[in-house]
């Protein structure tokens, strides 16, 4: 691609990581979620690989793939972990631990470190649609072999 | 008629317009940018109908993953359609 593309995806590919980062982070608060943010960072996966050749993320293929696989493992463990009351259980919740800080009554901007188990398992989706989707993208970007241009 | 209303029939009507335009077009590589800013006002008009949830997947997904592959696909073949 021309040298524009590539310092706009240059500048761009940051920005949009981490406002996908924030998307999967607030998904207990905000609208949007693991799958949402998930998608906004693939998008920014695929800038990068339709600005610049993909030829250098060839070897790449299997850290996607553990990736994506390692995200599902983490949404079953952490559905697991509930398993002493039922199936998907919020163990976390009001435990005073990661994420266990009580939700304040009222109009409130939103407590980040509320919601027990759904931030991880924010995470854990998110991490599994990033990988899917930039596995798929990656797969289309590298079949055929030469680009013509 | 109210900035809301007004708003929300523009982006329904850029919709449309950018449908057709991606109909119509000859260049795929125009062709395909026009279907991307098609998601972008339909991302529009779903977060103007106060559903930000489908705005922000449509925006990811239809307007930027789909653009995205559609570019790569007119990259390995080629740009001009054939009558």
């Amino acid at each position: 691609m021309t040298v524009v593309v590539r310092t706009v995806a240059r500048v761009l590919f940051p920005v949009a990581l981490a406002f996908g980062g924030y998307v999967i982070m607030h998904g207990h608060l905000t609208p949007g979620g693991g799958f949402q943010g998930g998608a906004v960072a693939a998008s920014a996966l695929a800038l990068v690989l339709v600005a610049f050749s993909p030829a250098r993320l060839k070897g790449k293929k299997g850290l996607f793939s553990a990736l994506e696989s390692l995200g599902g493992v983490a949404f079953v463990v952490l559905g697991f972990l509930g398993l002493g009351l039922t199936f998907f259980a919020n163990v976390l919740a009001g435990a005073g631990g990661l994420f266990g800080q009580p939700v304040p009554a009222g109009p409130n901007p939103g407590e980040l470190n509320t919601a027990g188990t759904l931030p991880l398992m924010n995470w854990a989706v998110g991490f599994k649609v990033l990988a899917g989707l930039g596995a798929v993208v990656l797969l289309f970007a590298l079949f055929g072999g030469e680009d013509d241009r | 008629m109210t900035l809301w209303a007004s708003l929300l029939v523009m982006s329904l009507v850029m919709t449309v317009l950018s449908g057709f335009l991606a109909v119509v077009l000859r260049d795929l590589l125009a062709a395909a940018l026009a279907l991307g800013a098609q998601g972008l006002f339909l991302s529009l008009a779903f977060y103007l109908l106060q559903a930000p949830d489908v705005a922000i997947a449509q925006a990811g997904i239809g307007a930027a993953l789909t653009t995205a592959i559609f570019l790569l696909a007119i990259r390995k073949t080629r740009r001009k359609e054939e009558e």
